[in-house]
């Protein structure tokens, strides 16, 4: 079973990585693009068959290595 | 004052830091693998050293929090030890949750190494009753996420306490609130992004950081 995190910085947390993508794109003449905000995908190959408890584990894993919940959300996907 | 320096893949501020101490104290510091187990018994000082401990993957910090001897250090602290970190050893002080925050990349996204102004904001700690509240001194900084975040309420908490240790005056970072260094709750353990171990010998620029081992070993000096 595989399971997806995305981990993406709080509303709120100014995001300098972000603000440069967005300047970038500027220059490149994509106009519009009011706001960028980067994040990290984390994809995990799990021995776990039960989905439900694919995710218990998952959200544990996110709450003590793979997110630093002071300053970044996450969401789980068990594929 | 008997201390010791705790060494990760991709530490590279041991030595400098081991040096310090040694100097500062008279006493050889003991430096401790990350795959130990426990620290050496009746140390009173366990220092974190700046570098790219595991290449900073992840998050800075994030994979040397969760090493082994990590959990001795975290035991240690609870227990009312005294623990420096610095620059790297920040970073995995936040990370390992004994001082509040979190680091990310500096606000200009560049590296930035250069020497840098720093306020002595307490001479209230262990770690900086030599100098007097408010002193400038000049310390190297070298880093790439030292963009120190807080939120109003945990920057009045920390002001209110007393427990900002330093503060830059030309902010390098985006540091919130100007914020270079941060007491724990007791007072005894400081995370700081700039480098006092850097600036220990007159042979090598200055010695404005001495004053800050100096203070830990007349604070520490050894039953």
């Amino acid at each position: 079973m595989k399971a997806r995190v995305y981990v993406t910085l709080k509303n709120g947390v100014l995001d300098p990585q972000g603000a440069a993508v967005q300047h970038a794109l500027g220059s490149l003449g994509f106009d519009g693009v009011d706001a960028v905000r980067q994040g990290k995908v984390i994809e995990l190959d799990l021995t776990e068959t039960d989905a439900s408890k694919a995710e218990v584990s998952v959200i544990k894993m996110c709450e003590k290595l793979l997110a630093n919940t002071v300053i970044e959300d996450f969401k789980v996907e068990i594929l | 004052m008997r201390s010791a320096v705790i060494v990760f893949p991709g530490s590279n501020c041991d030595r400098d830091m081991a040096v310090a101490l040694e100097r500062a104290s008279g006493v050889k510091a003991q430096m401790v693998w990350h795959k130990d187990a426990s620290l050496p018994d009746g140390l009173d000082v366990v220092t974190i050293p700046g570098g790219f401990s595991f290449g900073d993957y992840l998050r800075c910090g994030a994979i040397a929090a969760r090493s082994p001897i990590m959990r001795s250090v975290i035991d240690f602290a609870n227990k009312g030890g005294h623990v420096l970190g610095v620059c790297n050893g920040f970073q995995v002080l936040i990370e390992s949750g004994l001082l509040p925050g979190a680091l990310m990349r500096n606000s200009g996204l560049k590296f930035v190494c250069k020497d840098s102004e720093i306020k002595v904001t307490t001479a209230n700690s262990p770690f900086t009753n030599a100098y007097t509240n408010g002193e400038t001194v000049t310390y190297p900084i070298a880093h790439h996420d030292g963009n120190y975040v807080a939120d109003a309420a945990l920057v009045e908490r920390l002001n209110g306490d007393d427990r900002v240790a330093f503060t830059y005056s030309n902010n390098p970072n985006g540091s919130s609130a100007d914020i270079a260094g941060v007491l724990s709750k007791n007072r005894r353990v400081l995370g700081m992004m700039p480098h006092p171990e850097r600036l220990n010998d007159a042979e090598l620029g200055g010695t404005d950081g001495s004053k800050m081992f100096t203070s830990l070993a007349e604070a520490l000096v050894s039953a």
